[in-house]
């Protein structure tokens, strides 16, 4: 464990792009946490008389149509956001990982079966796909949270699939069926745990993508309902605005996703390189 | 004497994260023209570095940290781009190791070949594909016109490296450098090839500086030898007197420890004769296998009609080249893969019926264990060593008490010559041999009655490997453990194995006790394996045994 921070810190000191990021992404889960509490203004109560007022030093990111403190809004939408993203790719990643896991061991008809079905549902354009699920499923947060799920799904089963096939004939998987391991032994106490460094590469670039995923969905009216602070939502109601010359309504939440999503793809790259062997010398 | 190359008192070190670790402490050789000279030694003892650092190839992590590299009497110790690239290719070139990884997998090997003349020479398309037909046919291809347009993958590694000579002579280089041209082919290819380099460089006087692992080899092709061992030459003679006579005690060493037709597993690392193997209790064969049949899809089957049985506390040899089905039939034997024909019985009882894809849960899945070829690959990387052993004891033994199963890790660790401290180490934190150890302690963990070892020191230095192979024959003495031995080795078969199969594209060719096995075959396919075995000893290497 030393060793792996020792590592970490090497590699961090010559990308500080990652360390950045880090940062960044530490910031997010800070805001997450406790932001709400930290704030000067209600973010869901309206101010009629101050509404859509410039960006100000009372109100950082000015305020909204009915008066409401963007900025108050903005944090307290990071909550949400972060949360979406991350339920929804904690369960892609769990089933994906474990499905792709056994059909790259087992292979054979159930590899088969899956690899159609994964073909099929990424046949569809996904954000189509997504809204569709929403759509029939009732206009709720959870079901965003599904609708994210499933449409990353393919993409971690091929990933573990892919990585388990590389290793299932390798000696020490071969040495563990000697040893008496099953296959749910062998996928789940030795190919999983090795597979794992690699998928959180994925997991990490992925959740920049299921931030997108989950307020493209909201800007479209799906899933969050106003007041709810959310930066989709918040995008797509300034948006009404912007040709008044009103961009904060636009900018200030749509600058917060865009720090979200670049702080986690810069760390998935940074992941990698931490998690690549060959820079462990 | 204007040598041709000379490399005088050259520091190599890298950087590291660690700081700076040497690689090369003083490193002082000399080629002159047509010479050929062999840099032996094991790995990690610079011999790569030094031609890499001649080549001016070295990594950007590396720096040349002292001394002078002289080629045709121009210093290129700190040579840039602009002279090299004229250089590399046209009067000094490399072969590597791995042909087929060296070789470009999209381009057909005749263009390969001609990219490299045309870089150098001043040749139309034309000219340069009728010069590379040339090449081909010098390193005697069969069906010249035919490879010119193949792919690396349509062709044989013997082949690959055939290319990769006719690439390196292209230009009709001064100096050839070969690092391990034959390390991971066939003995009998190994010979083609090493005897068509030979010819080659004699032909056209070229120098040729061949890095090898196997002393015999070097014995065979070399004018002199420099041994090198941590960074440095420690001994710089022609092969009968460093063999004859090896002065450092390196040397003496790794000479010891080099398998030979008349070596003994105890002579590798200079110990006494041990104990005669204990008399096997009379009862069934430990092993039969009849008829055994293997095929993967349509075409030729891997494994055909072997048969051989293992009586208890004997050791057999299974050899072959690469392609035999040698590996086959040990995942056959461990029940890692169902046959598509024969019977195998283990103590008189078929276990051949019972599908492999559930034989983890069979009672006789502790009697027979596998140790694997490449220690690298055979230990779970997240696995400490003492995980790794004691895991076959949590799952065939049901033991669950973390306390004892320490202690019984740490007692079969100690058995196998591994100290106690590495128990918590992982496997990338340990070195070649103590994977080996640890493979071994983790089979021999169940008290297995049969042992199948794949090629179990194929990927170790020879004085590692002398160490290992005693451990093992120790193991047998005292256990009365059967072995399937499966070697592409014949020394290390013959030393290690009572009696030995010898296979043959998947059908067993002869069969037989391996002192009479090795001494007169009677199988012409016996005969050319065993003549094709690189020789140190040249009193050996004309004995009519390995000339038959």
């Amino acid at each position: 464990m030393n060793a792996t921070l020792r590592h970490a810190a090497w590699v961090l000191r010559g990308n500080p792009v990652t360390l950045l990021a880090g940062l960044g992404t530490f910031v997010l889960l800070l805001l997450a946490l406790i932001g709400p509490a930290l704030l000067a203004y209600d973010p869901v109560a309206s101010n009629v008389p101050m509404a859509l007022q410039p960006p100000s030093a009372a109100h950082w990111f000015g305020t909204d149509q009915l008066g409401r403190d963007v900025f108050s809004r903005v944090i307290a939408a990071t909550r949400l956001d972060l949360a979406i993203a991350a339920s929804a790719v904690a369960l892609s990643f769990a089933f994906g990982a474990m499905i792709g896991a056994f059909c790259g061991y087992i292979g054979g008809r159930l590899d088969r079966w899956v690899g159609r079905f994964v073909d099929v549902l990424m046949a569809f354009p996904l954000f189509v796909l997504a809204m569709a699920l929403v759509a029939a499923l009732g206009n709720r947060v959870e079901n965003i949270i599904y609708a994210t799920a499933i449409i990353n799904l393919p993409f971690y089963i091929r990933f573990a699939r892919a990585e388990v096939n590389v290793r299932r004939n390798l000696g020490w998987v071969e040495a563990a069926r000697c040893s008496g391991h099953g296959p749910v032994g062998v996928v789940m106490r030795f190919l999983l745990p090795n597979i794992l460094p690699a998928m959180a590469v994925q997991v990490s670039l992925n959740l920049g993508w299921a931030i997108l995923n989950a307020a493209g969905l909201s800007f479209l009216g799906l899933g969050v309902r106003p007041p709810t602070p959310e930066w989709g939502i918040m995008v797509a109601e300034g948006a009404r605005f912007i040709t008044s010359g009103k961009w904060w309504l636009v900018v200030c939440p749509g600058a917060a996703l865009m720090f979200a999503v670049l702080c986690f793809n810069l760390l998935g790259d940074g992941l990698r390189d931490i998690l690549d062997p060959r820079l462990r010398t | 004497m204007s040598g041709l190359l000379s490399v005088a008192d050259l520091h190599v070190s890298f950087t590291t994260r660690h700081g700076t670790v040497p690689a090369l402490r003083g490193v002082s050789l000399s080629l002159a023209a047509g010479e050929t000279l062999g840099l032996v030694g094991e790995s990690g003892s610079g011999k790569s570095v030094t031609a890499l650092a001649v080549m001016r190839l070295l990594d950007r992590a590396a720096q040349v940290t002292g001394g002078r590299i002289t080629f045709r009497g121009e210093d290129i110790t700190q040579a840039g781009r602009g002279i090299m690239q004229p250089l590399r290719g046209a009067a000094m070139s490399m072969i590597f190791q791995n042909p087929r990884a060296a070789l470009n997998p999209i381009r057909p090997v005749g263009l390969q070949i001609a990219d490299v003349l045309r870089a150098h020479r001043a040749l139309s398309a034309a000219g340069a594909r009728d010069q590379a037909l040339d090449l081909l046919r010098a390193v005697r291809i069969r069906e010249p016109e035919r490879r010119l347009g193949a792919y690396p993958h349509e062709l044989s590694g013997g082949m690959c490296q055939r290319v990769m000579i006719a690439m390196a002579i292209s230009c009709e280089p001064a100096l050839l450098i070969a690092d391990e041209p034959t390390t991971g082919l066939d003995v009998t290819t190994q010979k083609a090839v090493m005897d068509l380099l030979g010819e080659i460089i004699a032909g056209r006087g070229m120098a040729l500086l061949l890095i090898t692992h196997d002393l015999g080899l070097a014995a065979q092709q070399c004018d002199r030898i420099a041994v090198m061992e941590r960074g440095e030459v420690v001994e710089e003679a022609p092969p009968a007197a460093l063999f004859g006579a090896p002065r450092h005690p390196y040397t003496r060493r790794l000479v010891a420890a080099s398998p030979t037709p008349r070596s003994e597993v105890h002579t590798l690392i200079g110990l006494t004769p041990p104990l005669a193997v204990l008399a096997p209790p009379p009862g069934p064969p430990l092993l039969e296998v009849e008829g055994l049949g293997k095929r993967f899809g349509p075409g030729t089957p891997a494994v055909d009609d072997v048969s051989f049985r293992i009586a208890p506390g004997e050791s057999l040899g299974l050899v072959g080249e690469s392609g035999s089905g040698k590996s086959t039939i040990a995942r056959l034997v461990c029940r890692l893969l169902d046959p598509s024909a024969g019977q195998i019985r283990f103590s008189g009882e078929a276990i051949d019926a019972f599908p492999a894809a559930r034989f983890h849960g069979h009672p006789r899945r502790r009697d027979i264990q596998l140790v694997f070829q490449d220690p690298g690959d055979s230990l779970n990387p997240r696995f400490s060593a003492c995980q790794s052993i004691a895991d076959p004891l949590r799952k065939l033994l049901g033991l669950s008490d973390p306390a004892e199963l320490r202690r019984r890790a740490t007692f079969l660790a100690e058995r196998c010559g591994l100290e106690g401290s590495l128990l918590d180490r992982f496997p990338h934190q340990l070195s070649g041999g103590q994977r080996a150890r640890v493979g071994i302690a983790r089979a021999i963990a169940c008290e297995p009655k049969l042992l199948v070892l794949d090629e179990p020191t194929a990927a170790l230095d020879v004085s590692v490997q002398a160490v290992i192979l005693n451990l093992l024959d120790r193991l047998r003495r005292d256990t009365g453990l059967g072995f399937l031995f499966v070697s592409h080795d014949l020394n290390v078969v013959r030393m290690m194995c009572e009696r030995t199969v010898v296979l043959q594209a998947g059908r067993v060719v002869e069969t037989g006790p391996s002192a009479r096995l090795f001494s007169a075959p009677t199988a012409p396919y016996t005969a050319a394996l065993l003549a094709a075995i690189p020789h140190f000893n040249p009193p050996a290497a004309l004995t009519p045994a390995a000339r038959a």
